[in-house]
């Protein structure tokens, strides 16, 4: 067991278990707190598969952005003091309906991993991704690098409408 | 150097995948089922990395970052209904939204 592998199975307790915080606290403040974490290791684990443009993006956009909207959104629409912060579950038969949905869900998709043999090739060891996604954003995705610049157009100005005060 | 399989990022991932569709279907409050889609959506991600960093192919990280852009253009709409929805309703729980139902 080696530093990679330590370095490896930190993050994945971090998530998963941060992970589950997030979706079974009942305190919504725990959950919006925890969600921090899951994507901090995320962004570990993006660093170690040597995508360092990827993890510096999801450290900018989702705990930058997604997570301080999510927190706002908790913010606006909860009282923080009192019992709205509880945060239920809806009824018996959804949670066994939900649970064993998920259960067939998770139980298909780790089937399907570990089954089929995947490649063994090594990985190449690149020195920086950010050139080569800089290079192919700019020629081979130059279309859809503009469709999303119009499309998070879209959703400031759609957003913007939507949460005005009439 | 990869030492760890790719097997296991997989299986990672299909973790976070499957806690996150937990929380979509057994929550109440809108924005834990948000918070559940972006963790859905991360996992996602985590895959099209792992298979990026093994295949030696920067295609997939280009597909994670138009993934984060509408998963922020989603957040931002989708906060914004929240808003609304609150501001109309007083509630934002899933279930007690039912103007819909007869």
């Amino acid at each position: 067991m080696n530093l990679v592998d330590i370095v490896f199975y930190f993050f994945a307790v971090i998530i998963v278990a941060s992970a589950a915080v997030v979706v079974l606290s009942k305190n919504i403040m725990y959950s919006a707190f925890s969600l921090l974490f899951t994507f901090f290791g995320v962004a570990g684990i993006y660093v170690l598969l040597n995508a360092d443009f990827i993890a510096v993006t999801q450290l900018m956009i989702y705990i930058g952005g997604i997570l301080v909207l999510i927190i706002f959104g908790v913010m606006l629409t909860t009282k923080i003091t009192g019992l709205e912060m509880k945060t239920g579950i809806t009824g018996k038969a959804q949670y066994a309906i939900g649970g064993l949905s998920t259960l067939v869900l998770g139980g298909t998709l780790i089937y399907v991993f570990n089954s089929t043999s995947w490649f063994k090739s090594p990985s190449v060891p690149t020195t920086s991704t950010v050139e080569a996604i800089g290079a192919s954003l700019l020629t081979n995705y130059l279309l859809p690098f503009e469709a999303a610049s119009v499309l998070l157009l879209l959703a400031m100005i759609g957003a913007a409408l939507i949460a005005r005060r009439k | 150097m990869q030492v760890v399989p790719l097997e296991y990022y997989l299986l990672l991932s299909g973790i976070l995948f499957s806690i996150g569709s937990i929380g979509v279907l057994t929550r109440r409050n809108m924005i834990i089922i948000f918070m559940s889609i972006e963790m859905m959506l991360n996992s996602v991600n985590l895959t099209l990395v792992a298979f990026s960093a093994f295949l030696g192919n920067p295609s997939g990280q280009i597909f994670v970052f138009f993934v984060m852009t509408v998963a922020a253009a989603e957040a931002a709409v989708g906060l914004a209904i929240l808003l609304a929805l609150f501001r109309s309703k007083k509630t934002i729980y899933v279930d007690e939204v039912n103007m819909l139902k007869w």
